[in-house]
């Protein structure tokens, strides 16, 4: 995923197999961007050979969505999350709509 | 048509565990003291309170008994898909953001500066979510107090005890000790929580952890540090 977000467009998995440590299997590689795709993460473009994946968000996005659940006002946050505190503070709501005004 | 004595008396005992016993238990402050206590207290006023209430409109209506009961359960399955379903992708957002932390077994650290700490309860094992922001502003025994205060969470099943008095809240709206008993609760596992860690951590420790991490703008700060504080000493 982090080679997809470094990357400028899309890519073909034989590209990020390049990328990825480890030499995986090209296998290995399409299996895990199905499952990203499946997910909703990763976007697959079939109108070329080969298939040209892309990073469905931008990693900043992604995160600005997991600090809003775990610092924003959901309702179900509590229970979805077991958090050090029981609230959040001013601060931090404050930053959060300073990283999401960005994003 | 005679009403039963045993549906006035249930009636009567939904009446008491719908205002005044859960009025008198928010209000107490032994609860502070003994949260493992006031927690059953919580959930036994929940669970009996449904009971008494299905009970006594049993014999008023039937229709209307089953109606309430089936409104119950139906908020309870719904609240707990809705919650693992969030969890679910929350976790997937986890995974992709974070790098496992080398040092500590089934912890995850995010890049991020606000200071977040909190444990995704979850199958096959939780994950403890820590973000940089809060390991720069913390010690290493604040770190750990924090750390043994968020496994507590999931040890204790505390997830499942908020998500059944959330759902009971969702379920009655209108009805407001239900919101209430829902505060109070949150509040007690965090209480719990820092008993469980007070037994890793000096209780300064924890307290300094609490401090920094939340400074005093939350509401459930105070009665920790307090409780914190008057243990020491």
């Amino acid at each position: 995923m982090d080679v997809l977000w470094r990357s400028d467009g899309p890519c073909a998995a034989t590209e990020l197999r390049d990328e990825l440590a480890g030499d995986p299997a090209i296998t290995t590689v399409l299996t895990v961007l199905s499952r990203l795709e499946a997910k909703g993460f990763v976007t697959r473009d079939r109108a070329k050979r080969p298939h040209l994946f892309r990073a469905a968000m931008t990693r900043d996005d992604y995160m600005a969505e997991l600090m809003h659940e775990v610092l924003g006002s959901a309702p179900d946050r509590e229970a979805v999350l077991a958090r050090f505190l029981g609230r959040v503070s001013k601060s931090e709501t404050d930053h959060l709509r300073k990283l999401l005004g960005q994003g | 048509m005679l009403i039963h004595p045993i549906s006035l008396g249930l009636g009567a005992v939904a009446v008491l565990l719908a205002w005044p016993v859960p009025i008198a238990l928010a209000r107490a402050r032994w609860t502070l003291r003994r949260p493992v206590i006031a927690m059953v207290c919580w959930q036994g006023i929940a669970v009996a309170g449904g009971f008494s209430m299905i009970g006594a409109l049993w014999s008023l209506s039937r229709g209307a008994a089953v109606l309430l009961a089936l409104h119950l359960l139906l908020n309870l399955g719904l609240t707990a898909v809705g919650t693992s379903r969030q969890r679910r992708r929350h976790r997937q957002l986890v995974e992709l953001l974070s790098s496992p932390m080398p040092d500590r077994p089934n912890t995850r650290l995010i890049e991020n500066e606000a200071p977040v700490a909190y444990c995704l309860p979850g199958a096959p094992r939780s994950v403890t979510v820590l973000s940089d922001g809060l390991v720069r502003l913390l010690s290493d025994d604040e770190l750990a107090a924090v750390v043994a205060h968020e496994r507590a969470h999931v040890t204790q099943h505390h997830h499942v005890v908020l998500m059944a008095f959330k759902a009971w809240h969702t379920a009655l709206p209108w009805f407001p000790i239900a919101s209430r008993a829902e505060e109070a609760v949150a509040l007690l596992v965090e209480l719990l929580a820092d008993d469980d860690a007070r037994q890793v951590v000096p209780d300064e420790v924890l307290a300094s952890a609490v401090e920094r991490v939340a400074g005093t703008d939350a509401s459930s700060v105070a009665p920790r540090l307090a409780r914190l504080s008057r243990a020491g000493s």
